[in-house]
């Protein structure tokens, strides 16, 4: 098999470049592991969301804002091409607040995340009696809560499929169930093995966690580790939740989604009822009624962390045309990554500030 | 459209006979089956319309996987009318939409 690009790891980001490469006219080939692989494409909580990133690196803030208002024209040609229907909405999202401490936490990393800025950051804390009046049902353990305009959501499973779907109607290839072992350059370009042989021109690693040791092969630092996320979901209600949180989020079909652990336990994709029931208990704090409501399922899925937290997008000074683009918010970014990022892989321009993110940065 | 609706149940049970009520009617259900079993048994068609758009929907895969079934048992709604055993004066009823968060059931 060959191809002019070929992008290693099937889930968000890979196939959110490969869309936007051959989008720009680009031959492209995405090569899935399979089903064995840490998906956290399929485990996600699904929101597009600004507030609170890039707290220590504004270039990354400016990204983040950048691909938030590239989304709604991103989702309506997707939209438009497949029928597929992503139930994007950016009504703007609430960080909800427990306590005192909280809330001055908050307020403090937004408004050092503001104050590093040129631009607009647009955020505000509101207090539980107005924030009543945007979200009537939360309860009274809710001491306030930090509201930003440019916050939404998403479907992440249909966003993938509509990538998927128009990817390969206009010719894109996929190769599943390929564990790439092995990259060697060539003249030309690189050789990829893993059962099958493949030749690209150019490789794009997108493969997550993977990208560690396939980073390796290229001369590329990726030390990215596995972060995992509990999620819940709870029958589907009429819907009532007017505003995505960080924890919460009622989904388009009307089902109550509950998230938000934070655990460094390796790459270990288990649930666990004490971390489960922390994270309904805190769901109940903020939208009480949710106590009517039975689970339905629960899972979990490990984040690909940097040590940062930031992307790392960089091509290899030893094997130029290989690249990686590595993130935990892929869905957020799945705009910017499909409409510009793809301009500097496939040779067009380069967004400004693009070395902020180079895994150089954790070099000693 | 007209279709063939037919399930019957493979084995002639030797269990009481008991009867649930479902929608004003009167279901004579086996004891030790699922609503969703006496409810196909019975020739009922659809169970529920789902939220999504309105659509009628039957039991599908009667081992608790695919929440096709959901219904209303004994006022409490979106239940799992294949993992629950029909008794006597049981109350069952299709769900029409969503059900109301604000229901403390």
């Amino acid at each position: 098999m060959e191809s002019e690009f070929a992008i290693v790891g099937g889930g968000i980001l890979g196939i959110s470049i490969a869309w936007g490469l051959q989008r720009i006219g680009r031959d492209v080939m995405v090569i899935d592991e399979g089903d064995f692989a840490f998906r956290a494409s399929r485990g996600n909580f699904g929101l597009v969301w600004v507030q609170g990133k890039g707290d220590g690196l504004p270039d990354y803030t400016r990204w983040t804002l950048r691909s938030a208002s590239l989304w709604p024209d991103f989702a309506d040609e997707l939209e438009d091409t497949t029928g597929i229907k992503l139930e994007l909405s950016q009504p703007g999202g609430i960080d909800f607040c427990l306590s005192n401490d909280e809330a001055e936490n908050a307020v403090a990393r937004l408004s050092g995340i503001r104050d590093s800025l040129s631009i607009d950051y647009p955020f505000e804390y509101i207090e539980n009696t107005e924030l009543r009046k945007l979200t009537p049902e939360i309860g009274p353990d809710v001491v306030g809560g930090t509201y930003c305009p440019k916050d939404g959501h998403v479907n992440p499973l249909y966003l993938l499929r509509a990538l998927y779907t128009d990817f390969q109607s206009r010719g894109g290839r996929v190769v599943n169930g390929v564990s790439v072992d092995k990259i060697k350059q060539e003249n030309s370009g690189f050789r990829l093995s893993g059962g099958v042989e493949m030749f690209a021109q150019k490789v794009v690693l997108c493969a997550g966690l993977g990208n560690r040791k396939l980073g390796e092969m290229v001369g590329l630092n990726v030390p990215v580790e596995p972060n995992r996320g509990q999620i819940m979901i709870c029958e589907r209600v009429i819907p009532f939740m007017r505003y995505p949180s960080v924890q919460i989020r009622q989904v388009g079909e009307g089902a109550v989604q509950i998230g938000d652990s934070k655990e460094n336990v390796g790459f270990d994709d288990r649930t666990s009822p004490e971390v489960i029931s922390r994270i309904a208990r805190r769901a109940i704090k903020i939208y009480p009624l949710l106590s009517h409501l039975r689970t339905i399922r629960t899972w979990a899925a490990l984040r690909v962390m940097s040590p940062d937290g930031f992307p790392i997008y960089q091509q290899s000074d030893a094997h130029p045309g290989a690249y990686v683009v590595t993130c935990h918010s892929g869905i957020t970014l799945a705009a910017i990554h499909a409409l510009v990022l793809t301009r500097w892989i496939g040779g067009e321009d380069q967004p400004k500030n693009l070395e902020s993110f180079s895994g150089k940065r954790f070099s000693i | 459209m007209a279709s063939v609706f037919r399930f019957s149940r493979s084995i002639n049970r030797d269990t009481r006979l008991v009867s649930i009520q479902f929608e004003n009617q009167v279901i004579e259900a086996r004891e030790g089956e699922t609503i969703a079993a006496a409810l196909l048994a019975n020739g009922i068609d659809f169970t529920r319309k789902t939220p999504v758009n309105g659509q009628a929907r039957a039991p599908f895969c009667m081992v608790g996987t695919c929440f096709e079934c959901l219904m209303e048992v004994d006022q409490i709604p979106n239940l799992q009318a294949c993992m629950i055993e029909v008794q006597e004066g049981m109350v069952v009823g299709r769900m029409y939409g969503p059900r109301n968060p604000d229901d403390d059931t």
